[in-house]
């Protein structure tokens, strides 16, 4: 069973095609990463498998149900959550805040359930607040709760939206570089805390990742892109093997990581 | 200085309270929506209208007849966004805001056409003011300014402790992300306008007990109330009803014989106070005057 099956996926900006015919699959309960040389398409294929860009072709699968074209919250609402390369959080609500936000079938959001319902809804929230507070500890957050999301560094964010995924009850989270800009004591954390949600909780990852090191730590599989494709899968030291995705890497002049 | 209490402060706090609730809903519809809504005032004229029937259909007093002036402005604001501001929703703010202008012309020509021209009161007899000591304040005074403090009490307390709150400030922040995270967006933006709308009926009854009706009631105080928003920081409802009393309480004092026996300030010149210190605040510190404050 794959939790995602990404085929033939194109996307043409003007006349670029960021993604050229990619395919791939996520296995269920995977940690599956996704690497390539800059100006590769990742960051194209997920915002288009989120529902952020409509395709111009192909099909997207979330456990074997088509989403093509769904839209970003149809698809948060199926148990499809992502990060961003730059964090994006409520800035001036607090870490809790942030968190309590993205739970899912909130009564009390909308008219006129806020003057009908109190009693459930303070019931519910009251279970919220804990559910974000137990998510925070897990983090190891649990300190910053009351804290503005804007006073985090930029790892904590990453963290932070991690957690928003959780809260959401999403079963496939999408991580876009989860390493970059952030310092080695935390990508530890990062790490552990990835590997541990999988393992314990079978979330399925797909992992955007420049550090080499760390997606042959954590992946299995690997899909290496360039130019809008995928051009090798398989176990980590498969693909680094693999002379094309040498020649991709520098190709394009850049070196891996 | 009991002079200047009883002539001067009070009126500036009642005049600012009333400010501070209509600023209050037009900062909150700019920061959930991002558009200035022209016919808040309008809005304030439909509220205080509304009570005028509750008033002479029941024979109640104007205060009695304020859930009935918010229950008959909620629609309102709920009709107009459907018809007008939900299409345009993703169209540049310059349209949204001619196009809240439109409504607002609208409602007030139904005003017109329902009630007339004629200013007209919710007719109350003579009440004597109240006496503290040598402290005078008019009992309607009194109720206007213990009011707004609990209206305002209570959007505080909506905005930052309510689930509600909670998503309308997420869509304040961040509108897309909002979405994607799963806020339902339509829901929120209904609530928001029935608060604001709330907030404006609230307002209208409290401007016409303390002056009285006319089909420009919330208009004439429209402006005003934008400048105590942008003086607030627009988008933070809390800052927007600061604004408003100091607006408020600044107009009355401008005409204060701060310098000999004259006032500083001509009395007709007073609501001009207000743009000046909209414009010295746009000048100075556009972001407004709490913000990064919390």
């Amino acid at each position: 069973m794959n939790a995602l099956e990404v085929e033939g996926l194109v996307k043409r900006f003007g006349g670029l095609a960021a993604l050229d015919g990619a395919s791939f699959a996520v296995p269920a309960g995977s940690i599956t990463g996704l690497i390539g040389p800059n100006g590769a398409g990742k960051s194209t294929a997920f915002a288009t498998i989120a529902g952020f860009h409509r395709p111009d072709a192909g099909h997207v699968r979330l456990f074997g149900r088509e989403v093509t074209g769904e839209s970003p919250w149809a698809l948060h609402a199926a148990g499809l959550a992502r990060t961003f390369q730059i964090p994006r959080l409520f800035a001036r609500l607090t870490v809790r805040e942030n968190l309590m936000v993205a739970a899912r079938d909130q009564a009390g959001e909308r008219l006129p359930a806020p003057w009908f319902a109190r009693a459930r809804i303070a019931r519910e929230e009251a279970a919220l607040a804990a559910r974000a507070d137990a998510v925070l500890a897990r983090l190891n957050l649990a300190r910053h709760a009351d804290a503005p999301a804007s006073a985090l560094s930029g790892g904590q964010k990453k963290l932070v939206e991690l957690g928003r995924a959780l809260m959401s009850g999403a079963r496939v989270i999408l991580l876009d570089e989860p390493a970059a800009g952030v310092n080695r004591t935390l990508l530890r954390e990062i790490a552990a805390t990835i590997a541990r949600l999988n393992r314990e909780e079978g979330i399925t990852f797909l992992v955007i990742e420049h550090d080499l090191d760390l997606v042959a730590e954590l992946c299995t599989p690997v899909h290496c892109m360039a130019e809008g494709r995928v051009i090798a899968s398989g176990r980590m030291e498969e693909v680094r093997a693999d002379p094309m995705v040498a020649e991709a890497y520098l190709g394009m002049a850049i070196e891996p990581a | 200085m009991i002079e200047f209490l009883n002539f001067y402060l009070i009126p500036g706090l009642v005049l600012g309270s009333i400010y501070a609730l209509a600023a209050a809903g037009l900062s909150l519809v700019y920061g959930v929506m991002r558009f200035a809504h022209f016919a808040h005032g309008e809005l304030m004229t439909w509220g205080a209208y509304a009570a005028l029937l509750a008033v002479g259909a029941l024979g109640i007093s104007p205060w009695l007849a304020l859930p009935v002036a918010v229950l008959a402005t909620i629609p309102v604001a709920l009709a107009a966004d459907r018809a007008f501001y939900a299409p345009l929703r993703r169209s540049a703010p310059a349209v949204l805001l001619i196009s809240s202008f439109g409504v607002a012309l609208m409602i007030r020509a139904l005003v017109y056409l329902i009630w007339g021209p004629t200013p007209e009161s919710y007719a109350r007899g003579f009440t004597p003011p109240l006496l503290l000591g040598e402290i005078r304040i008019q009992q309607r005074h009194l109720v206007i300014l213990g009011g707004a403090l609990l209206v305002a009490l209570a959007v505080h307390l909506l905005l930052s402790r309510s689930r509600a709150g909670r998503a309308m400030r997420a869509m304040a922040d961040d509108p897309d992300l909002a979405r994607i995270t799963g806020v339902p967006v339509a829901g929120v933006i209904r609530l928001t306008w029935a608060v604001s709308a709330a907030l404006a009926a609230i307002a209208g009854v409290f401007l016409a007990v303390d002056t009285e009706l006319t089909p420009l009631l919330g208009f004439n105080v429209l402006l005003a109330a934008f400048a105590a928003a942008i003086l607030g920081g627009i988008g933070r409802p809390w800052g927007a009803a600061l604004g408003g009393l100091i607006l408020g309480v600044a107009e009355e004092l401008s005409s204060y014989p701060w310098i000999g026996n004259a006032p500083l300030l001509d009395p007709s010149y007073k609501t001009a106070v207000a743009f000046a210190v909209l414009i010295l605040v746009l000048v100075v510190r556009p972001q407004g005057l709490f913000r990064g404050m919390g």
